[in-house]
Parts: structure tokens; sequence; C-alpha cells
């Protein structure tokens, strides 16, 4: 059924239980979330700061409200989710580690996606060319991108280290293919964790 | 204004609220689905926020569309300040289509192919529903004797209405500004009458400088000599001049400053310089007083002093012991709020205080700030993003 989703989403998709309550933070057009909502199986809201992408989601019926993470999830009182999505968009906060704390605040799981800036490439092209990679997975300029925290693969088991959040499953891309975890911080374009409180 | 008419409009305001009786509108097929306005009579009394209670309540409304047989696919529509039931049919008194014309009707966003659509013109208004302009008991115009209402007492209206029609649960209630208060506060007042609750342009609390802007309005025609404390029925003379400058002084609230800017500028109005006197020099002051003088056409300067008191008193949190978090805690209703970038009337900081309170009860909402150049009337005019949110919402 997540044939057309982007991997990691369908990751997410796959691992979410019917029945489920669902926050899709930066939820775009709600690509995840039609997919989740299919049949009325998950109960899932969105959050995306983008208006006109809000718009073409809330045209497609999906609940989703225009809103900045990095302000808006304070609203939202204690375990009001089963699950909050963070997908390729943690590396976009303001603080990470606060938003990071508020998705497990607000959900008792989270989802969490993000492109690995120590992936083989990355290095290989900073390397050689002494400036800021620009590669399929991360395709903007270093001074247009909204990538303002650039994070790897071990850098983000620190920071879940040092705060103590549980590593519940972990998957990992490269490309359109799910690789296994060996050397992961070398190999994998982007990954997704499943964690808890 | 001339007296003759002066007395005509007053005439006119007599036949409208004592029997209903529309003039004939010069556009009778403007619309496919014309349907003609019905008059329900409360069959009982409806006890107001104020106090007292209001017998022989009438509810001028029009329905499109058909009631399905479970009663399950009706949407109401509730107007804003000065509207009426004419939502999509043409306006008897300006043969203008209805004020919603481009969102309500077969194919249309609001499709009545598929939904059960019902308008009613809100109680203290003055296009056939009960107001100070209708006939009291004692056979002679309510005038200042008419209670003061809240949206909560036109909300209550709507209801009785909505019981009168079969309707128990509607697919979905919509308004845009004082339309969207009472989306909410039926939302909240009444919780399991809506599954879908879609406010467009308006807020949870009328602010100081609502209120302020309605006082000035206010305090013009009560300082209009033929407005006479209220009792200007059959006396020939309304208060056409303070109601003109009500309206003009409301409207630019409506319009957004970039709006007014690009349509008149600075631009003179039929003459190539100033003229150095007090003529409507400005295109701007011709507008405005076109505005003001067709308002007072079609509306009663009672209903605007009651209708404006209602909003500013609305205070959904107020209401609701103080936060307005509690009075969305009984809802089981799927929200859509929206707000237009150009709105100052009602900003976009409005409809945010709404959707952090349903936040804050996890309900189920959308929110989204439209862009549109039309300040607060973006809601009634062409804002194709609109269209899109008000279909996929109330067909999610």
């Amino acid at each position: 059924m997540n044939d057309t989703l982007r991997p990691d989403l369908a990751v997410i998709a796959n691992h979410i239980p019917t029945g489920s309550r669902v926050l899709d933070v930066g939820c775009g057009e709600g690509e995840l979330m039609a997919v989740l909502s299919h049949g009325d199986k998950v109960d899932v809201r969105g959050i995306e700061i983008d208006p006109e992408e809000v718009e073409r989601a809330v045209s497609r019926g999906l609940s989703v409200m225009q809103g900045d993470a990095n302000r808006d999830l304070a609203a939202y009182p204690d375990d009001a989710f089963d699950y909050a999505v963070l997908s390729q968009t943690l590396q976009t906060a303001e603080r990470p580690d606060l938003m990071l704390d508020e998705l497990l605040r607000i959900g008792r799981k989270a989802f969490v996606s993000f492109p690995n800036f120590a992936h083989w490439r990355m290095r290989w092209a900073l390397v050689t060319t002494g400036r800021m990679p620009v590669t399929r997975h991360l395709p903007v300029t270093w001074y247009e991108t909204q990538n303002i925290h650039h994070v790897t693969v071990n850098d983000f088991r620190e920071m879940l280290r040092k705060k103590g959040v549980a590593i519940e499953r972990s998957w990992f891309f490269s490309g359109q293919h799910e690789i296994s975890a060996r050397c992961s911080n070398w190999r994998a374009e982007y990954a997704v964790y499943l964690l808890s409180r | 204004m001339c007296s003759s008419y002066a007395r005509a409009h007053s005439l006119m305001q007599w036949q409208l609220t004592a029997r209903y009786t529309y003039p004939k509108s010069p556009h009778p097929m403007a619309t496919v689905n014309a349907p003609s306005t019905h008059t329900l009579v409360l069959p009982h009394s409806l006890a107001l926020d104020g106090g007292q209670e209001l017998d022989r309540v009438e509810l001028a409304h029009e329905t499109y569309g058909t009631l399905n047989a479970d009663g399950s696919n009706a949407i109401l529509v509730c107007h804003a300040l000065t509207g009426d039931q004419h939502l999509a049919s043409p306006h008897p008194i300006t043969g203008k289509p209805g004020w919603w014309d481009r969102m309500v009707g077969p194919g249309k966003p609001i499709d009545t192919d598929r939904f059960f659509v019902v308008c009613a013109n809100v109680i203290g208004s003055c296009l056939g529903s009960t107001g100070p302009a209708s006939i009291a008991p004692d056979g002679r115009p309510y005038g200042m004797r008419f209670p003061v209402i809240t949206i909560r007492d036109m909300v209550r209206a709507q209801v009785a209405l909505l019981d009168a029609l079969g309707i128990g649960r509607l697919h979905a209630v919509i308004g845009g500004s004082m339309g969207g208060m009472q989306a909410l506060s039926l939302a909240a007042n009444f919780p399991d009458r809506a599954e879908r609750v879609l406010a467009i342009a308006t807020t949870a609390r009328h602010s100081a400088q609502n209120i302020a802007y309605h006082e000035v309005g206010r305090q013009a025609i009560m300082a209009d000599p033929a407005w006479q404390g209220g009792e200007y029925y059959g006396t020939g003379q309304t208060p056409d001049k303070g109601l003109a400058v009500a309206r003009m002084a409301a409207h630019i609230t409506y319009l957004s400053e970039a709006g007014l800017t690009g349509k008149f500028g600075r631009q003179l109005q039929d003459r190539e310089a100033k003229s150095f006197g007090f003529d409507a020099d400005f295109q701007v002051e011709s507008y405005l007083r076109h505005q003001g003088l067709s308002f007072t056409d079609r509306f009663d300067a009672n209903s605007y002093l009651y209708i404006t008191r209602a909003t500013d008193y609305f205070d959904l949190a107020e209401e609701h012991g103080g936060r307005l978090v509690d009075a969305f805690a009984a809802s089981q209703a799927r929200f859509c709020i929206v707000s237009f970038d150009t709105d100052w009337l009602y900003p976009t900081a409005e409809s945010r205080n709404i959707v952090h309170a349903l936040n804050a009860t996890a309900a189920r909402v959308s929110f989204v700030e439209l862009s549109a150049p039309y300040g607060h009337d973006s809601f009634l005019l062409d804002v194709p993003a609109l269209d899109r949110v008000v279909k996929g919402f109330i067909q999610g």
C-alpha cells in the first residue's frame, strides 16, 4: 500500500498500528497522513509551516494546521498522541534537542528521520572539493538550505544517550533501498529511528 | 436624504418585518436553485443570556438541496453581521446574487446536489427574523424594548430551527466573521449538534479595537436626530445618516489598506483638481458614501445596534469559566479555522488563539492562513484557495 511513499515514510507507515493517534510534524502536503488515514484506521493530524502545502493538505480532507513546530507544539497536552512523527525535519529545527523533548512529551513514541551528514559521499565531497556538499539527498546550496543543524547518525545517537531516550528500532537507507545497520554512519544517506521515553 | 425616500424606506422596513412580503426580485432566474424564504415561528419562547425571554420568535430561512433519509447531510451556514438568509438566491431588495452564491450551489464547494444547506436570518436582524423592528405582542414595534441578545442567543434560535427541520446532527456548521462566531458558539454550547465546524475570518472574542469600531457606528446612529431614541418606526424618519456613517466606518475595517490603495489611491472623483471644499473630492470618499447610503436601503438602524452589541459581548472563554480550552472540552467535532493574511479586523492571531485552545483539547483541527488581498471581506470574495479548503474540509 505504500509503494509510492518515500522509503522513510513507508517504514513509518508500516509500523504504526491501526487505531493509533498520530501527529505528523512538518507533514508537507500530507503524503504520509493520506496513507495512514486511509480507511480511517489511524487518527492522524499534521503541522506544516508552509501555507500552500497546508492548503493542499486541508483540501485533501486532512486535519492539518499551519504552524511553526518550534513554537506550536507547546499547545498540545502531554500524551496527546501515540506517535509523533518528525520526518526529514529535525535538521531544520531551531533547537533539535528541545523539539525531540516536545515530541516525546506529546507522543508516547516518536519516529524521527533525518539525512546523515556523515555519509561517505558527503565526506568525499567535503574532502575533495573543500566545499559544503550538494548531493541528491541534500540538493540545496548552504545559503539556501533550510537545514540549519546538519547531523550525523553518530551525533544523533549521542544526543539520545545524553537525554536517556530509548531507541526502539532503527532503519537505514541508501537511495531508495534499506541497508543494514553496519557502519551506518558511513553508509546511510538517511536514517529512521523509533524512540520512546 | 429626501423625506419621501425616507418614508418609502421606513414603509418597506415595516412591510418586511411585519408581513414578510418581499419585493419581486429583478433577477428571478439569477440562480437555478432560488428558493423562497420560509418563516418558522418557534413553538416555545427563547430564553436569552440577558435573562429575558422572547416570545413568538420568527426565523426567516432558506434551504437548498434535499435532506437525506437519515438527516445526515445537513449543513448550517451562519451569516455575518449584516447578512441574511439569501445565501445563494437573489437578494429581494438589491437584486444582487446571494451573498455566498460563489460557494453554495450545485457542483460548488458546498454542493447542494449532495448537501441540504440551511441559512437563517439571525434574531435581532431585519430581513425576516424577529428583531427590534418586529411587532411586539402589544402591537407596536419593539424598538429599544427589544432585549439585548448575544451570539449564543442567535445560536439557540438556529438550533431550534434545526429541531423543527428534523436535523439532529449537522454534517457541518459553517460561517465567516460573525457567522464564524456562531459556528464556534454552536460547537461549544451544543457539542453534539455538529460533526464539522468551519470558522472563517473570525475570533473567539471581540477585542477592544473591535468594540471601539462598533461603538463609533452605534454613536453615529444614536446621534442622528431621526433615531428618536430608537422609536422611529412609523414616524416617516429613519436615521439613515447615522446608519450610513456607521456603515462607512465599518466598511473600512472590512478592507485592507493595500486594497483601498490599489483600488482608489489618491485618485479624484470626476474632477481634475481638488475643490478646496468638502464634496467627495477623492474616489475613496465617493465610494464610502455610496456604501453607506446603499446600506440604509437594506438595513434597519436598530438592528445594527443590537447585532453589533451581540458581537461585542461575544467572549467564548468568558462563557466557559474564562478558559477557551474549556469551551471546546466536550466537542468531538472536526474543526477547520481559516484566516486571511490581510484581515486586520480579525487577524490571524485571533485564529491561532482558537487553534491553540483546540490543540489543548487534542481536537482534530485544521488551520490555514490564506493569502488574499481583500482584507476581512476575503471570505466573501474570489479566493480559489478558500473554495478548495471548504470543499476538502466538508468532504473529508
